[in-house]
């Protein structure tokens, strides 16, 4: 039986150490300035070209989600359950009257209330700046490229988690959510491009080996927000665009759904199997 | 109270417990002794619920297996060290009240038992070795469950924070509580225990009163005593005439002591003007684990 209070108890307290979090800080800082700079580089003036001038800041914003986000996702989730693995925490915690469900979805609710909060911080700063410059054209566009950027978040850390889950050192699954990150953000999409050059694969197949990846999903639907068409994607853009019609965004925000729960279950499973998995460095009988 | 039956535990084809069967009542304290690997932390693991198991356990009338949340809720834990989050010490405290379910007015009472009423603001990581192990204990108070598991809950903690921890966890044994411990010390075992279950790789070998323990395993204390070096032939000469068991040492000799008799080879050096100048105490199952270490 799932306690929701012992899920509130252990939120509450990943919360207060995420927000004590150096790292996490460090993060916190560097996305907001950054969100904040780009945002002031919105040029004021006519419509049209303040028009040009939104759309490629909300292109920068989408960019700097893309490489950040699922880099704190992946690394926060990641050290978390295997951090406790092996200072011995994790097992004085399961030996208190928890269950492993409740102490895995209370972790992960609290790190991932402090990612939203980061990522409102940076959005909401950004927002303001756009806003006082004149340069939010859809304010509902922009809200929605923020809500995108909460389910890559929450995606990313799902990855994290089920990372940790299987992981007895903090390193290797510190080191394991790097491989991820750099294989979604650039190995992915390199890998991409080079099947698309070197095979004759139809281009509904390259849109949906594409859309495997989870920053894909959130860049394609955050485009379709902004720019309401995927010209700017090329022939897959226009291929999806055609064929999926207004389908596509809702599509692509179920695949989002899906990549944060389907992680956080196999997590939830395999946390809730491996118990060699929960003692402090190697089996002690 | 706690009833083991057959309980097995196997990792993969190594099997860390086999069948082991025990019945401890209200009230008793028992110890858990054997060498590293005998299977002493498994088995306090296995009652938390923390480890999957063969065989059938219950804790206070809960099965182990089917409620284990429930038969946590009826234990305190102390682990041999304890790994806080980084808290003060109520807000530790009161973090586990919560998940414990105790009532927050609990948090005052523990910390007055356990003695760390000045320090309640302190932040975990700066108490010692021996403050972190009361605030195990405190925590695992909280709730004024009916059994205490503790694991070795001495050994990392120097002679006073022992005699001091000993001293709390007696008086809770005299308070009623069900206690279920595992120690390597002989010491430990005679203060703590009104019985012992003895496990050797795994198996349950012997039932016994603490006082048994010794003659029955054969375990003895020595005595590790330092002379001057011109004085090493003398001291062995007076030790083998007044029929003592040594072995010499280095520039020290172990004597083979009863458990009443530490003082005798001192006073019997004394006497034969021979000066000591140091000594120590070993149990014999430093020998024990010696032999079995892995």
């Amino acid at each position: 039986m799932i306690d929701l209070a012992n899920i509130r108890t252990l939120a509450e307290k990943e919360l207060r150490d995420a927000l004590r979090n150096r790292w996490f800080l460090v993060f916190t800082i560097a996305f907001a300035g950054l969100a904040l700079v780009l945002s002031s580089l919105t040029q004021p003036g006519g419509m049209n070209l303040r028009t040009v001038s939104y759309s490629r800041t909300a292109a920068s914003l989408i960019n700097l989600v893309l490489l950040f986000v699922p880099l704190i996702g992946l690394t926060l989730g990641a050290a978390n359950l295997a951090g406790d693995r092996e200072t011995g925490a994790l097992i004085y915690l399961l030996s208190q009257p928890v269950n492993r469900v409740e102490v895995l979805l209370g972790k992960f609710l609290g790190i991932a209330g402090a990612l939203l909060a980061t990522l409102s911080l940076g959005f909401g700063l950004a927002g303001v700046v756009l806003s006082l410059r004149g340069g939010i054209q859809d304010s509902g566009g922009y809200l929605f490229t923020v809500l995108l950027a909460y389910l890559l978040a929450l995606a990313m850390l799902g990855l994290g988690f089920l990372l940790s889950s299987i992981t007895q050192r903090t390193a290797a699954a510190l080191g394991g959510s790097l491989f991820v990150w750099l294989f979604l953000v650039f190995i992915g999409d390199l890998g991409i491009m080079g099947t698309v050059a070197s095979t004759q694969l139809p281009i509904g197949t390259v849109f949906l080996i594409a859309v495997l990846n989870p920053l894909q999903l959130f860049k394609i639907a955050s485009i379709l927000v902004i720019q309401a068409n995927l010209e700017v994607l090329g022939p897959a853009g226009l291929y999806a665009s055609d064929h999926f019609g207004g389908f596509l965004l809702p599509l692509l925000i179920g695949g989002l759904v899906l990549w944060i729960f389907l992680p956080l279950l196999g997590a939830v499973i395999l946390f809730g199997r491996q118990e060699r998995l929960v003692q402090r460095g190697k089996t002690n009988p | 109270m706690i009833i083991a039956k057959n309980l097995t535990k196997r990792y993969r084809k190594h099997a860390a417990l086999h069948e082991v069967s025990f019945t401890i009542k209200a009230g008793e304290s028992v110890a858990l002794w054997g060498a590293n690997g005998a299977g002493k932390t498994t088995t306090l693991r296995c009652l938390l619920g923390v480890h999957a198991f063969e065989g059938e356990l219950s804790v206070n009338g809960i099965d182990v297996r089917k409620r284990g949340k429930a038969a946590r809720a009826a234990i305190g834990y102390v682990p041999q060290e304890t790994t806080f989050y980084d808290l003060t010490v109520v807000e530790t405290l009161y973090f586990y009240a919560r998940l414990k379910k105790a009532s927050v007015s609990r948090i005052d009472d523990v910390l007055t038992q356990v003695h760390l009423s000045p320090h309640n603001a302190k932040r975990v990581t700066m108490l010692s070795g021996g403050m972190k192990q009361r605030l195990a204990l405190a925590v695992a108070l909280l709730s004024d469950p009916p059994v205490l598991v503790l694991d070795e809950p001495t050994a990392s903690l120097d002679v006073k924070a022992q005699r001091d921890f000993i001293h709390m966890v007696q008086s809770l044994s005299q308070a009623g509580k069900t206690i279920v411990f595992s120690s390597h010390r002989l010491d430990e075992v005679l203060a703590l225990g009104s019985r012992v279950l003895v496990l050797d790789e795994g198996k349950l070998i012997l039932d016994c009163a603490p006082q048994e323990l010794a003659p029955r395993l054969g375990l003895h204390r020595w005595l590790r005593i330092w002379v001057p070096a011109e004085h090493k032939a003398q001291t062995l000469n007076v030790l083998g005439e007044q029929g003592y068991r040594f072995m010499p040492n280095g520039h020290s000799v172990y004597v083979q002591v009863s458990l009443s008799g530490k003082v005798a080879p001192l006073r019997l050096l004394e006497s034969a003007q021979i000066p000591v100048e140091d000594f120590d105490l070993i149990d014999g199952e430093l020998l024990l684990q010696g032999e079995n270490d892995d």
